[in-house]
């Protein structure tokens, strides 16, 4: 279980971009955070990813506290973060950027790599070209195959379909289903909310740094109010 | 005319090694340290210091300069930590230069401007021709053996965490790679075989003095490494052979180019310089020996 309690940072020693932020997400259970442009979604992700420093609050794993770490620390915990962009290694191959990943069982990254190439076939085809011809869509299955190799507990991703057309955004959506329910926790932030809250669990809200609502995705996504105001459609 | 040709293939041999000690921290880390031809002059005092002043043995004299190099490398790694590119290579281009005005000011450790002379070789200097052969051989040796090591190093998996690092270091440090040890350690090892190559300058000419240690040095060898390939060791080295021999076959252009004073001559090779880097790059873009990514195993 990931546990993230009164966290509050941003990007510079006095800037207070999150303000406050607490949620939990459990094993198998993907949540979704949405809200308006510059509420601090992406900030509060790379505040629990340790890539930016918290000004307090803490983030747990399960009854590890993860908050004096830094992000090599916390992915060797077990959470492990993919950014929105620039997520994999564009001059290296597609067999390269996997064995990045696997670094908990060097020993087991051929076996690891195996099941990631059952899953993702097309990664399976292309293993020895480099990541950087790959399209939009595809960079994203390998930024999430990379993450998968090290057995995440936690899985921290940054609009994962962002830029991407409506087919290859739904296959992501999809292997990020897969992924939960194989037993991963998903703390997703999304600006394709209603296809977002369609195939998670729970969603939360935050406007202005804070959390201004949290429920169940799919009560969610009929809720006038966040269907007004965040999802583009009518009350 | 022999021991000019033979003088001529050991100076390439101690090119070719500072041009090797870009590989690990240029080509394959992507950090740009313009300072090389400071760890050049570290190592050359260190070795020079060490078997003048003590009396060392030769090789102690070459252990010094790499430890010298490789402590020196990593003080600036620290220091630098959170400098990237543009602002990595002023920094290093700056401490090249402390290097070169603390040798000349501290004259009670390096003689200052006057240099040190007399510095003992590896091999007798009353053998002629025989010196220069035994020392370009050894030179060559200890090239190759510094090629086979970082050529090895840069096809494990820590060869391969430096090129992600290059790459992209923040999803390097998200995927659990420690980016400022692998840093640090690429930076050591290019810092100890770039102050070796110095210790091995220094022993042959038996003489260093703070002038030998000019910039224009540092930015050759990048030359040599950008048109040779500055991520594989055997283009660094064919790189460096190239440019110390088109430097000197170049010294005859005014008996081929007629009505050019040797003044308009020493332009002449410098534009012809950078005229074939400029070609190399256009049609071998990432130089002569471009970047192999490793052969991806089966999938199943």
């Amino acid at each position: 279980m990931l546990t993230v309690e009164g966290l509050v940072g941003g990007y510079g020693a006095a800037d207070e971009v999150v303000k406050g932020v607490g949620l939990t997400v459990a094993p198998g259970e993907i949540l979704t955070v949405i809200g308006p442009n510059g509420a601090g979604k992406s900030t509060a992700l790379k505040l629990v990813s340790g890539l930016l420093r918290c000004k307090a609050g803490s983030v747990r794993l399960g009854e590890s506290d993860l908050s004096s770490l830094d992000p090599q620390g916390r992915a060797r915990e077990g959470l492990v973060f993919v950014p929105q962009e620039r997520n994999v290694f564009g001059a290296l191959t597609i067999a390269e950027n996997l064995d990045i990943g696997a670094y908990l069982e060097p020993a087991r990254s051929h076996e690891r790599a195996r099941d990631v190439y059952a899953r993702f076939p097309l990664l399976a085809e292309r293993r020895g070209k480099a990541a950087g011809a790959l399209s939009g869509g595809q960079r994203q299955t390998l930024a999430m195959a990379i993450a998968l190799m090290a057995s995440p507990r936690v899985l921290l991703l940054d609009e994962p379909t962002a830029a991407l057309a409506p087919k290859p955004a739904a296959e992501i959506f999809k292997a990020i289903r897969g992924l939960a329910d194989e037993g991963i926790a998903i703390l997703m932030v999304e600006q394709n909310a209603l296809a977002a809250l369609a195939m998670s669990d729970r969603a939360l809200v935050m406007v202005d740094g804070r959390v201004a609502m949290d429920g169940e995705a799919q009560a969610m996504r009929q809720d006038p109010e966040v269907r007004r105001a965040f999802l583009g459609g009518r009350a | 005319m022999a021991t000019y040709i033979v003088f001529i293939l050991a100076i390439a041999a101690v090119y070719a090694l500072l041009a090797q000690s870009l590989v690990l921290v240029w080509g394959q880390s992507g950090m740009v340290n313009l300072g090389l031809v400071g760890f050049f002059a570290i190592g050359a005092y260190a070795s020079a210091l060490v078997t003048t002043d003590l009396a060392a043995p030769v090789v102690i004299g070459l252990v010094c300069a790499l430890v010298a190099g490789a402590l020196v490398g990593l003080a600036v790694t620290l220091s630098t930590l959170r400098l990237r590119d543009d602002y990595l290579a002023i920094v290093t281009l700056g401490f090249a230069e402390v290097v070169r005005i603390v040798a000349s000011n501290e004259i009670w450790l390096t003689n200052g401007t006057d240099g040190i002379a007399g510095i003992p070789s590896l091999f007798d200097r009353s053998g002629g021709l025989w010196f220069h052969v035994k020392f370009a051989v050894a030179a060559t040796l200890v090239c190759l053996l510094a090629g086979i090591l970082i050529s090895r190093l840069s096809r494990s998996p820590w060869g391969r965490v430096l090129r992600a690092i290059r790459d992209d270091q923040v999803v390097a440090a998200v995927a659990g790679k420690r980016v400022v040890r692998y840093k640090a350690e690429a930076f050591m090892i290019g810092s100890a075989i770039a102050a070796l190559a110095g210790a091995l300058y220094g022993s042959y000419i038996s003489y260093i003095a703070p002038d030998l240690f000019q910039p224009l040095i540092t930015i050759y060898v990048f030359l040599a490494a950008t048109a040779g390939g500055n991520s594989r060791a055997i283009g660094a080295t064919i790189g460096a052979y190239l440019l110390v021999a088109w430097l000197e076959a170049s010294r005859f252009l005014g008996e081929i180019v007629p009505g050019v004073s040797a003044v308009q001559v020493a332009a002449l090779r410098e534009i012809t310089v950078g005229l074939a880097l400029v070609l190399v790059l256009r049609f071998a873009p990432g130089g002569l020996f471009r970047e192999k990514n490793e052969k991806a195993p089966h999938a199943n």
